[in-house]
This record gives C-alpha cells, sequence and structure tokens, in this order.
C-alpha cells in the first residue's frame, strides 16, 4: 500500500490500482482523458488525493452552496482556509471547525492532537492569532472499555497540543452514544483574530515568484490520509495506523509566532498550510486559485528520512508546514525570520505562466498536470437520496419515578453530567483574556486584547434529534448555537459546520445530509446566521453501521461591552423567569431514554420566529442591565437548566409547581426550544417587558438556601445535586 | 520603578499574559529579551513567565536552563538581582540551580487547570508586600508537572529559614511536598511559583487576586 520509490517502477499503473488509491473505473478513465496517456505513479497520487472525498467534496458540494453565506458582515465566506467576519474596531474574526474522527478512533491521542494543530494552521495562515480553541465530541457507549481508552486519549491529546502552543481551549460540547462506538468524532474549532487590513490568502500570483516551504521536515507519515478518510473502517483499520500524523505543538508554537512575525512584514503573496494532501493540496490550490501555473523541485524539500519518493512527499502529510509564495526581494528577509524560530525554510520551487503544475526529482519529471481540468472537472455527484419518513409524535407518557429521582438520574447521566474532568486538564486562561471560561456561561467568552470587546463562541448538535428527523435536528443545531450565543449577551455572527455523516452512497445517509442541510439553511436564513467556512466528515461507518447524523455547529458572536457578558450563576435573592413557551415536548429527549429506556418519537419542534424574538428579548434584556443570570434550556429541559444555575452559584432554588395543564414530567424535563431562564431582580418588569413584546414569560421561583425546594416534593440538597453531577467522569477514570 | 525584562524562549506561551499584569501596575511595558541574548545590565527584574519552552520534551526547563540568557540570569542574580519565575519559569530556575528542588510529574499524572488557592507566608518580600500574612488568594493553575520536590533536609532547610513563599490553601492537587507552592531564594531576590498570579489582575477575568503581586514589584 505505501511504495518507496525503489518499489515503484515496478508497479503498473492501471484501473486497479486506481481503484486501491480511491478512484473508481469513471474518475480513472476521466484521469485518462485529462492526462491523454497514462499517468506516472506520482500523478495518479495527486489526482486521487485532490478527487478524494475529503479535498474534493465531491458529494456534498451541490448541497453546501445551498447554504446561506453571505451578510454585511462576512469578509470571506467559504473557499478560503476558514471564514472571516468583521467584529467592529476594524479587527476581523477567522474560524473554522474541522473533523478529524478516522485518525481519532485508529490512534486516539495523535489523532485528537493533529486535529488540534491541523485547525490552528487553517487559521494563522490567513493572518489571524488564534485566541480560543473549542472541541464538539461524540463517543460511543461509556460502558465499553474502548471508550474508555478513546475519551482518554482524545482528551489528553487535545489538552497535549493545546496547552502548549498557548492557545486556550475555552469550550466544546460531549455526547455518548452506542453508534458511535466505532466511529468517535473529534470536531476541533479555532477562532483567531485579524487587522482587516492584514488578512492573507492562498491565490498565487506573480511569475517567477519563489514557492517557498517553512516549519517541520516532510517524513512518510500520514501518506494518504485523505483517501482514509473518504472510506468506511472494518476490522482491519488497525494495520491503517501508519496512515496517521504525529503532532508536534512545540514546533506549531514557532510556526505561529514565524508566521505572524512574517505577515508584519510584506514579503508574502500566497499562503497556505500543508493539511489533508499536503504539499499536492496547498500547491495545488495555490496555483489553481491564482490562475498560475507551478515548478516544484522536490530535491530541496526538507526531509526527515532517506529515499523518499516523490510520491511520498507529495501524498505525506506531516505537520507543522507551511507553503508560501513570497516577492522573490523578501525572500532573504523572510528566511531570518523563519530561521530565528529555528524552523526549516527551503525555496522548492516557483510561479509559472503555464497553468500546469510539473514536479521534478532528480532529475526526472514524476508529474506534469494541467490544473484547470484537475479542479474543473473534478467529480461532483449528485448522489440519489431518500428522506426518512418524520417520526410519528410520542404521545402520552406516563412518569414511573418521580421528580427526584429522575432529576437526580439526569444531572449524573453521561450525556449531561459536568464535563469538569474534561475541562480541567485544557488551559483555558493563557492569553490572559478569558472571562467565561468552560461551564460558566452558555458560550465561552474571550476579550479582544486591548478593547473592551469581546467574542461569544459556542459548538452544538443535538445527533438524537437529526437521527429522528434530520431537517428538525439541522435546524436545532443551529438555533441551539444562535441561543447559546444570545444567552450571554452577545449578538450571533456566523457559523461554521462541520458535516459528520456515514456513507454517502447509501440513499438514506444521503438524506440524512439532505435534510439537515435544508434545516440549516432555513435556521441560518431566519437567524441571519449566515456560514462562513465548514467541513465535510463523510464514510463515518464502522462495518457497514453508521453514525447517528451530526451536523456540528460552531458558532460566534461579539458582544460590544464584556462587562456586560452573562453566565449561568445565580445568587440568593434573585427571581427566576422562563421565557418560551413550554409544551412538555419529550420526544427524543434524555428524559425519555434515562427513564423509560427509549429513543422514539418525533424531536422538539423549532420556530424559528420564536427563537428570533424570545432571543433578541433576552439579549436586549442582558444589555440594558436588567438580567443577573442567563442560561437556555436544552438537554434535560427546564430541572437541568435550573440545577446548573444553582451548582454555578452554589445557591438553593424555591420553585412554583408545574403548571396544571402539562403533566409534571414533561414540564420539568421537556426539551421544548426557544426557551430561556433569567435570573432577575424584578420580576414584575420583565414580565410587563415580556407581555408588551408578546413574548411568553413566567414567574417560576427564586434563589437562596441549600436545597431544591419544590412544593410536595422533597427538599434535594445542593449537595446531593452536585454530586450527582459531577461523579461520571471522575468515578469512571477513578 | 524596577527596570523589568521578560524572557522569551522558543514555546514560552504566557508572555503576553505577564506583560499585561505588569504594565498594569507597573505602569511601563517591560523588555521582551529573547533567549539568546546574554546583556542584561539596566535591569532590576528578569521575568521568566510560563509555556513549553523548547517543547518541554526532555525535562520541563532542562533546554531553556541551558540557553545563553541563563548564564546571564545567574549573573543577575549573583549580584542580587530580583527574579520570578512562574510556572515554567519556575521549572528552568530550578533546573538552572537558581532554586532548589525539581517539579516532577503532577501526583494524577495528568494536566490540571483550575483555580487553586494560596496562602501567603510571609509578606515581608519584595513580591508580597502588597498581602497580608497568612492571606490566602486565588490564583489559576495551569501544568502538567507541578510536583515540587526536594529531599527532607531542603525541605527542612526551606521551611526553618522562611523560605517558603506560597502554600496550596484548601487542596494540594499536584502532590507537592508540605504543599509547596512557590519558594524563595536565601535571600528573597528570587521567587519561583507554580499558579499564575498574572492571570488574575482583572475584574473581568474573574478577579485581582494576583494583582497585589506585581503591585508589591511596583512599589519596591
Amino acid at each position: 500500500m505505501k511504495p518507496s520509490g525503489a518499489e515503484r517502477a515496478d508497479i503498473m499503473v492501471n484501473a486497479v490500482l486506481a481503484k486501491s488509491f480511491g478512484l473508481n473505473a469513471e474518475e480513472y478513465a476521466k484521469v485518462l482523458t485529462i492526462m491523454g496517456r497514462t499517468p506516472s505513479f506520482t500523478e495518479l497520487g495527486i489526482f486521487s488525493v485532490m478527487w478524494s472525498e475529503h479535498c474534493s467534496y465531491k458529494s456534498s458540494r451541490v448541497w453546501l452552496k445551498t447554504l446561506p453565506t453571505k451578510a454585511p458582515w462576512v469578509i470571506h465566506g467559504p473557499g478560503e482556509n476558514a471564514g472571516v467576519i468583521d467584529i467592529g474596531e476594524n479587527l476581523a474574526a477567522i474560524f473554522k471547525m474541522e473533523s478529524h474522527n478516522h485518525p481519532s478512533f485508529i490512534e486516539p491521542y495523535q489523532g485528537a492532537a493533529t486535529g488540534v494543530g491541523g485547525i490552528l494552521r487553517d487559521v494563522f495562515t490567513m493572518g489571524a492569532r488564534p485566541i480560543a480553541n473549542l472541541n464538539a465530541l461524540r463517543f460511543g457507549d461509556p460502558k465499553l472499555p474502548v471508550t474508555k481508552r478513546v475519551v482518554d486519549g482524545v482528551v489528553r491529546g487535545i489538552g497535549g497540543y493545546g496547552n502548549c502552543v498557548g492557545v486556550p481551549t475555552v469550550g466544546g460540547e460531549v455526547n455518548f452514544h452506542p453508534a458511535y462506538n466505532g466511529n468517535p468524532l473529534v470536531n476541533a474549532m479555532t477562532v483567531g483574530i485579524a487587522a482587516q487590513d492584514k488578512i492573507f490568502l492562498s491565490a498565487a500570483a506573480g511569475i517567477g515568484n519563489p514557492v517557498v516551504y517553512v516549519g517541520s521536515k516532510t517524513g512518510r507519515d500520514g501518506i494518504h490520509g485523505a483517501t482514509m478518510a473518504s472510506t468506511e473502517f472494518d476490522a482491519n483499520t488497525a494495520e491503517k495506523r501508519p496512515t496517521v500524523q504525529v503532532g508536534d505543538p512545540f514546533t506549531e508554537k514557532l510556526l505561529i509566532e514565524a508566521c505572524l512575525e512574517l505577515m508584519q512584514t510584506d514579503a508574502i503573496v500566497a499562503i497556505q498550510d500543508m493539511g489533508a494532501a499536503g504539499l499536492t493540496s496547498s500547491s495545488v490550490e495555490m496555483a489553481g486559485k491564482g490562475g498560475v501555473g507551478i515548478e516544484l523541485n522536490l530535491d530541496n524539500v526538507p526531509q526527515r528520512e532517506t529515499g523518499m519518493s516523490a510520491y511520498e512527499m507529495m501524498l505525506s502529510e506531516s505537520q507543522e508546514r507551511m507553503l508560501l509564495v513570497l516577492k522573490p526581494e523578501r525572500s532573504e528577509m523572510a528566511r531570518a525570520i523563519i530561521e530565528k524560530w529555528d524552523l526549516d525554510y527551503a525555496i522548492i520551487g516557483k510561479i509559472t505562466n503555464t497553468g500546469r503544475i510539473v514536479i521534478t526529482h532528480k532529475g526526472v519529471v514524476e508529474a506534469d498536470i494541467e490544473l484547470a481540468p484537475l479542479s474543473d472537472e473534478a467529480p461532483l455527484y449528485h448522489r440519489p437520496y431518500t428522506s426518512a419518513a418524520k417520526p410519528a409524535p410520542l404521545g402520552e407518557t406516563q412518569d414511573p419515578v418521580g421528580f427526584e429521582a429522575a432529576l437526580l438520574k439526569l444531572m449524573a447521566c453521561p450525556d449531561i453530567a459536568s464535563r469538569r474532568w474534561i475541562f480541567d486538564q485544557y488551559d483555558s486562561t493563557v492569553g490572559g483574556q478569558t472571562i467565561k471560561r468552560p461551564a460558566q456561561a452558555d458560550a465561552a467568552i474571550v476579550r479582544l486584547e486591548g478593547t473592551n470587546r469581546a467574542l461569544a463562541i459556542t459548538t452544538d448538535c443535538t445527533p438524537r434529534y437529526c437521527a429522528a428527523d434530520a431537517e428538525a435536528g439541522g435546524a436545532q443545531a443551529v438555533a441551539e448555537a444562535w441561543r447559546n450565543i444570545t444567552a450571554t449577551g452577545a449578538l450571533p455572527l456566523a457559523v461554521t459546520d462541520n458535516m459528520n455523516f456515514g456513507n454517502p452512497e447509501k440513499p438514506e445517509i444521503m438524506g440524512q445530509f439532505v435534510d439537515a442541510i435544508k434545516g440549516m439553511a432555513a435556521a441560518c436564513t431566519a437567524l441571519a446566521f449566515p456560514v462562513v467556512s465548514g467541513n465535510v466528515s463523510l464514510y463515518n461507518e464502522t462495518e457497514g453501521k453508521g453514525i447517528l447524523p451530526t451536523p456540528a455547529i460552531g458558532a460566534v458572536g461579539v458582544i460590544e461591552d464584556a462587562s456586560r457578558a452573562t453566565g449561568l450563576a445565580i445568587a440568593p435573592g434573585q427571581q427566576l423567569i422562563l421565557i418560551g413557551d413550554t409544551k412538555g415536548a419529550l420526544g427524543q429527549s434524555l428524559w425519555l431514554r434515562e427513564i423509560l429506556g427509549r429513543e422514539d418519537g418525533a424531536p422538539p419542534e423549532v420556530n424559528l420566529l420564536n427563537e428570533r424574538e424570545n432571543g433578541d428579548f433576552v439579549r436586549e434584556h442582558i444589555l440594558n442591565g436588567t438580567v443577573h443570570a442567563c442560561h437556555d434550556l436544552s438537554d434535560g429541559g427546564l430541572a437541568v437548566a435550573l440545577v446548573e444555575m444553582a451548582l454555578a452559584g452554589g445557591t438553593g432554588l424555591t420553585l412554583h409547581p408545574a403548571p396544571a395543564h402539562i403533566p409534571a414530567h414533561a414540564y420539568w424535563f421537556g426539551e421544548d426550544q426557544a426557551r430561556y431562564v433569567l435570573a432577575v431582580s424584578n420580576p414584575t418588569a420583565i414580565l410587563t417587558a415580556a407581555h408588551a413584546a408578546g413574548i411568553q414569560a413566567r414567574h417560576i421561583g427564586h434563589a437562596g438556601g441549600n436545597n431544591l425546594t419544590l412544593t410536595g416534593a422533597n427538599p434535594i440538597s445542593l449537595t446531593t445535586l452536585r454530586d450527582a453531577h459531577e461523579g461520571f467522569f471522575p468515578n469512571w477514570f477513578a | 520603578m524596577l527596570a523589568t525584562g521578560i524572557l522569551l524562549f522558543p514555546g514560552i506561551n504566557r508572555e503576553r499574559d505577564m506583560a499585561i499584569a505588569v504594565e498594569q501596575s507597573f505602569g511601563r511595558a517591560p523588555r521582551v529579551i529573547w533567549h539568546k541574548e546574554t546583556d542584561l545590565s539596566g535591569l532590576d527584574l528578569i521575568i521568566i513567565p510560563g509555556g513549553f519552552s523548547f517543547g518541554d520534551y526532555l525535562r520541563c526547563g532542562a533546554m531553556a536552563a541551558q540557553s545563553p540568557v541563563m548564564q546571564a540570569v545567574k549573573t543577575h542574580a549573583a549580584r542580587g538581582g530580583y527574579v520570578l519565575g512562574v510556572c515554567n519559569g519556575f521549572q528552568i530556575l530550578t533546573e538552572s540551580g537558581l532554586l532548589p528542588g525539581a517539579l516532577l510529574r503532577n501526583a494524577g499524572l495528568r494536566f490540571l487547570s483550575m483555580d487553586t488557592t494560596l496562602s501567603v507566608e510571609r509578606n515581608d518580600t519584595i513580591f508580597t508586600s502588597h498581602y497580608q500574612k497568612g492571606q490566602v488568594f486565588r490564583a489559576p493553575m495551569a501544568h502538567g508537572d507541578g510536583n515540587y520536590t526536594a529531599d527532607p533536609a531542603t525541605l527542612d532547610r526551606l521551611e526553618g529559614e522562611g523560605l517558603v513563599a506560597f502554600r496550596y490553601a484548601d487542596e494540594n492537587r499536584n502532590g507537592s511536598a508540605r504543599a509547596i507552592a512557590g519558594i524563595y531564594s536565601p535571600n528573597h531576590r528570587i521567587l519561583g511559583l507554580m499558579p499564575h498570579p498574572e492571570d488574575l489582575v482583572d475584574p473581568l477575568m474573574g478577579g485581582t487576586d494576583g494583582k497585589p503581586l506585581f503591585d508589591s514589584l511596583a512599589a519596591a
């Protein structure tokens, strides 16, 4: 599978070899037409990675185009290394989320670590200093030993890399479900900040300009990683371990500082990180976007192993490498900056006017491909799809356990239990700008150094909703991200999406993808929340079984006065107000799963008009100073949200009984959308304001004491609730 | 006002946090000193911030301790100059022999990132004059190797000679000997500690518990 240069001459390039590289017969025929001859081994390698699902988006492209991507504050939407938005004061937020799912199952530590490294490079390659990392993680059944191994490795990997590079890890989410047993999801998000007039793009220009390689040396690691990420797993997956890359966060830190220092000069014409498909995709994309040609002499590529072939160098996914096009008269100054940071600097080629990529190695032309057809004629599939029937509504349920038992079980269940064990392993304060750390607010709040502004950042998705109804689930993921940002007082601005699905060649999986996109598009439009970057990870299947459809949403908002940013913690004496309509939606709820052992019914309705109106009302009252704490309602519903606020503030609660028209368990644990709990001093004022605005609002109790007190139920001590909530991870890893 | 420099080794990542804290109390930005520089003349206080110098792939701080600038820091210390090392900076000071003992892997073998509480052992040093003796204050910690260790005789000497600067007040999470979080040199002019007072100097970030340390230095 990994021929060395010596073996290569014996290998016949034909349709059989192409198939083993992931190109089907039709795709290989297209290669022959474009080339007008049989491609060389290296050329075939280049076509196979550029046309892999991972690099070409061949199954998803037609649908991704239907997402809204524009708004007055969008500076660069999808198509660049990351999305760029205007956040005021001549600053731009640059951000993206990207998956590293397949590597993270094969080798959890390195898979997760290099996932963090890769997404950091996508952001700083555009000129941004990274200021925050988040991670959206999905794992299998916690009862399985393999899940524990994967969780441990992924958490250590994220921490090992993120802590060392000095970018705070400030948030994220974790779900467990048996559907992820053989295929965990590791979606890493980075947010960076740049001056709006200092944003760097990847389109190469300037005939004769030097092409410069910066960073770590190239080895044989990760060869064909992009192809691996485009296939399903089987029992032989462990044999793919050599295709997982190894990360070096120290070199990444040097690369960040070196690139940002170089970006203060005028030396750079274009820059791109070497991510999936390494030198191949960076050189092809830079030249292709610039409409120029590129010549590379691989003899000059810094190598850490001997005897590497052209094929191996072009497909290596060695980490911590960047490709630059420089102004020739600045190249020696650039060398001095790069070498000051102890990084390799090598001129490995030049920009040409041929429109071709020409690769030579040891005096031999190993590849000579016309660039335009390599991208323009890349496969594009309108895959057949079938939408699943909408699930039947849940119908009535009986509560077999009562309020106290259900609440304690939910607070302790893996999907709700405190994530403290995880985020206590991540440096969340480095940089000195973290206003709200993990679990302190619905979104992380990070100040923009030297200003009064802050960003609110979150990741969200509820895969069980998506599995039941992908369209509703896609809309819900966007709405929840918008709500989480709103609940801090920030204005939600834009989204990055990380689409994790199974095998798109199965119509029912493609149907999930299409429906999720439809739901997301509707929500993004209704909430003025465009998609500016993203990533698609398909073939998340093991032995023919797909994951839950997981369109993870990363989102960024801005709050102009950072001191207004609001968290969860309530204080004694504060009055609690529920905003939004409570119908008692228990379909696909965690109460239904944890208490009745059922995963059925329709997910909660997403009413985008209500989302917008309720959210705008809440944000307005946070910003005018009348709201002391705020929490959106999601997994586990009202009761869980209230306990989280109580635990954050270290105070008890006294709650009014459920209204008569809803079963008590549906009131406390239903997962109706577009809802928030506010803590205020003056309940009458906010109820009056809500009434005037046509917003549903209800006074539900107040904070104080050391117990959760509900009329007709035994008081539950805060200590009991805290022990239940904090226990799961420490006990699991004890 | 102490003329102050912050050392920058490759892989250091809390130099900006430190510079912000210093500038806030001193009213003046510190000088940033690259690890290959050897001239520290004119500086009164050298600060070694946190991070992962040279990746810390060897023992934490061991590579940085061999850097050219650390020879200059030793000279600076020998002539009575002030030195503050935080987190990786503390590790570099022990690896350089400027402070005794060593920082081992945390007892639980995991990275620890959370607020901790420190008790002030004495407030008659240049670093602590704005704290009360016995005061307990919060400081974020973020390290994988903060488990302070020394032989019993050294620990006895540190305690006996009043060279313990801070102890973990509530919970000794990393397993440090005698809950020691920070120590002084015999002349009390060198301080090394694991937690990060520089990350708690602004009410917006959750408090100003770390600010008195910088105010103490600013008043010196």
